[in-house]
């Protein structure tokens, strides 16, 4: 049972990796480019700067793959394989939370996991550590940047598995509905301590030393010498529309799975013969 | 609806048996938590494949987008 469980996760997660793919194709890519764009002016900005100071201008790395290739064919390998990832540690999730949470039906169960793969592995780090778009993220802290999102990753993962172990044994002494409310009510008390304790990209020691305090890494106007701004800051509205966009993708990704493995596991669930389930 | 649901008082029974099914599990998350790490991490802040950036730099856009810190 389990290996069809697992074969039926990874093809939704392909599914729902595909139809993100189609969606960040349309949406989201216009909004990368802008911000490469972005990065491009203002590093020929910040080269004339360098220039004028009399200081070395850093000469440009040069990608081994081209934009074209990078927006259409590797994000959508990327995200096709996310999804057959995240569809394996859905099914892995489904398998384990059968008869395990309590009176909930094959295709409600199917929705609830879901849920909780989002939450788990997305919305909750998210919440900490925002997608960013392309000229946003110092190339000095990119070691401290992966260790805190996975970090809060990890975190999320163990709380909201915690969660569900706690509204299970809250189940003896109170109602199905209030066990889950408190048990959500503990989540978020210690989702948000977590948060608060973990520190904002922008005050880690390498920014803090270059660039003063500030809540995050999103660049600031760029200013020549005499305090002039000859290059804005980032776009917000390309930031915004990006993370709205990156939040929607993963929403599809998820609810996709949810809804396609739903019947498939319930086929799968009937198809075995009663009492030889263990 | 074409296929009837089971009836409603029939929940989701314990399906879990056996070390093989332990084994295929652990396989699955074994293999995909290495994806997440290709598609996610690889080549940014740690490297499997060697000081290039071919991994990430194909994967580039899909990693920005999914919310992983890159470069």
């Amino acid at each position: 049972m389990e290996r069809q469980f697992i074969a039926r996760g990874m093809l939704a997660g392909a599914l729902g990796g595909l139809l993100a793919f189609l969606f960040a194709r349309i949406f989201a890519e216009p909004q990368i480019q802008r911000a490469i764009d972005y990065e491009s002016g203002r590093d020929a900005a910040q080269s004339l700067l360098d220039k004028a100071a009399g200081l070395p201008v850093e000469a440009e790395g040069s990608d081994p793959f081209s934009r074209a290739v990078q927006g259409n064919l590797g994000i959508g390998v990327g995200m096709i394989l996310f999804g057959v990832a995240m569809g394996g540690l859905f099914a892995v999730a489904y398998t384990l939370a059968c008869g395990r949470v309590g009176n909930v039906r094959p295709r409600p169960l199917a929705l609830l996991v879901a849920l909780g793969g989002f939450l788990a592995l997305y919305l909750v780090p998210f919440l900490k550590y925002p997608a960013n778009p392309p000229a946003i993220g110092h190339e000095d802290t990119i070691r401290e940047r992966s260790g805190l999102y996975l970090l809060m990753v990890g975190v999320s993962v163990v709380v909201l598995v915690g969660g569900v172990w706690l509204g299970q044994r809250l189940r003896a002494r109170f109602t199905a509905w209030n066990a889950a409310l408190l048990a959500a009510l503990a989540c978020a008390v210690v989702l948000g301590a977590v948060m608060l304790l973990l520190p904002s990209l922008g005050e880690l020691k390498a920014n803090v030393d270059q660039y003063g305090h500030h809540a995050t890494e999103t660049p600031l106007p760029l200013k020549d010498p005499q305090g002039r701004i000859v290059f804005p800051g980032f776009p917000a509205d390309v930031l915004a529309s990006f993370r709205l966009y990156s939040v929607a993708a993963q929403a599809l990704l998820w609810a996709t799975i949810g809804v396609a493995f739903a019947p498939l596991a319930e086929r799968v669930l009937r198809r075995a013969p009663a009492g030889a389930a263990a | 609806m074409t296929t009837p649901s089971l009836p409603a008082e029939r929940t989701t029974p314990v399906v879990l048996g056996g070390a093989r099914a332990a084994l295929w599990l652990f396989g699955t998350v074994l293999f995909s938590v290495a994806l997440y790490y290709f598609i996610g991490v690889d080549q940014g802040a740690t490297s499997v494949f060697g000081d290039n950036m071919y991994v990430h730099e194909f994967v580039h856009d899909a990693r920005h987008f999914l919310g992983f810190p890159c470069h």
